[in-house]
């Protein structure tokens, strides 16, 4: 008797994003009968009409100048985010005696509400460069805390061999230390960038930035504009999946790299 | 290259005695091959000659930089992100000259063909004969290798043997002589290497 391992005649790349899809049509379509049995734009539009308002958004003139001056702000402050907490983990873990030195002030950056700091850098530094500041905030501890523990976890046996070997601090780094703790470095530049995100806009709205995303989700708040807070809502949506994209594919390049300059090395 | 004299080391964790009052001298270019039960403190005596862990009294001469050593440890710890022949690689120089001793060293422990694959790919022997060339190929003084045969066949250890004999000889390279301090449980490999093994109580 023949086996089918595999049924469906569709390539297994495309199964994932049309289930993804199929999903997403379930929910826009819930989203589609809860509106229509609302009957009331004010309460929730519908989603024909959020599609429309974005469309209608996205070729004003304001409308790239404003998605950009958001978006430069926040992913600014992630970058400053990631690389200070990488540099911080490095120094605690090499350092130990600045682990106990740095640890409560990062426990308490992580514990404080995020709503406490943005009252407070409001207060300190201004609204312009606060989403930043607050994108900074979120990042670094996370990316700290998992690439510090990761650090400490890298294998002693294979630390022990490379100190045997003489390797050099070049081959230590690249070949030892990089790849062990790459996977929770991706992990946290993962979960952080979503939530940086999400805190930057929120800072955004409180705030009111001159060019800001947050500002026109706060003037639809104000005049009543739901089809627009929706449409804005939407966008900031897509720019998270699109960072997330970016990030992904970062990484993959990164592996690529990686995995292109070992097998040179080894064909050389 | 220097002897490797150890005088009186003793070591110990905590209350626990792991070497008491050792004393040996391998002279340089000379074999020793260390027997005894398990837990009798043959590996800490590797150890301490490679300078990993200083005795808790007594003195090891000949530890680095006085010598540079290679080991082949109990377990492979072979880099599980890089392929054999890249694990070997890792402890050459990155010149053109030397990347090509990697592919010469597992061909010659029957591991031509696992150049490419990765150690998870690879059986438990064939992960420390991984091991062993990376000793064998990293440039050294003194070998130190902790029971280096355990678990191949009766052939590939037959083979196995006669390449690390022939190598620590320098009858391999036209080198001269390494020194070669190794570990096993086995009688047969001990005489194979020495007619006087050194048995820890």
């Amino acid at each position: 008797m023949k086996n089918h391992p595999n049924k469906s005649k569709l390539p297994a790349w495309l199964k994932k994003p049309l289930l993804y899809a199929a999903a997403v049509a379930v929910w826009v379509l819930v989203w589609y009968l809860a509106a229509r049995r609302i009957g009331e734009e004010l309460l929730l539009p519908r989603p024909g009409a959020v599609v429309r308002r974005l469309a209608e958004l996205t070729v004003t003139a304001g409308f790239r100048r404003v998605v950009l001056t958001s978006l430069g702000r926040i992913a600014a402050g992630m970058v400053i985010g990631v690389t200070t907490g990488c540099l911080l983990a490095l120094l605690t873990h090499f350092v130990p005696p600045l682990y106990t030195l740095f640890h409560p002030v990062i426990t308490v950056i992580r514990s404080t509400p995020v709503a406490s700091f943005i009252i407070l850098i409001y207060l300190w530094i201004g609204r312009d460069l606060l989403p930043g500041f607050v994108s900074v905030l979120l990042v670094l501890p996370v990316v700290w805390a998992n690439l510090h523990e990761a650090l400490g976890a890298v294998d002693p046996d294979l630390l022990e061999m490379a100190r045997l070997f003489r390797l050099p601090l070049r081959k230590r780094i690249t070949r030892v230390y990089l790849p062990s703790v790459m996977p929770s470095f991706m992990a946290a530049c993962r979960t952080s960038v979503g939530l940086s995100w999400k805190a930057g806009i929120a800072a955004e709205v409180l705030v009111v930035p001159a060019l800001s995303i947050g500002r026109h989700l706060a003037d639809a708040k104000l005049y009543m504009e739901t089809v627009d807070l929706f449409a804005w809502t939407l966008a900031v949506v897509l720019l998270s999946l699109l960072l997330e994209l970016t990030i992904t594919l970062l990484f993959s390049r990164f592996e690529k790299r990686r995995g292109q300059r070992t097998e040179r090395s080894a064909h050389e | 290259m220097n002897d490797l004299i150890f005088e009186h080391a003793s070591l110990s964790f905590g209350v626990r005695d792991v070497l008491r009052d050792f004393s040996l001298t391998v002279p340089a270019g000379g074999r020793c091959v260390l027997m005894g039960a398990s837990g009798s403190g043959k590996t800490s005596i590797l150890r301490l000659a490679a300078g990993l862990m200083k005795p808790t009294s007594g003195r090891v001469l000949g530890t680095p930089p006085d010598n540079l050593f290679s080991m082949q440890f109990q377990e492979p710890r072979l880099l599980p992100w890089l392929t054999a022949e890249e694990n070997v690689n890792l402890v050459l120089s990155d010149s053109k000259t030397t990347l090509p001793q990697a592919r010469i060293w597992l061909s010659r422990v029957g591991l031509a063909d696992a150049c490419g694959l990765y150690p998870a790919q690879l059986s438990g022997g064939m992960q420390q004969r991984v091991a062993l060339c990376r000793a064998l190929a990293a440039p050294h003084d003194v070998l130190l290798l902790d029971e280096p045969f355990r678990g191949l066949d009766s052939g590939t250890r037959a083979q196995t043997m006669a390449l690390v004999a022939d190598f620590v000889s320098g009858r391999l390279t036209g080198c001269e002589p390494k020194t070669l301090l190794l570990v096993t449980h086995d009688a047969e490999e001990a005489n194979f290497f020495t007619d006087t093994p050194v048995v820890i109580a």
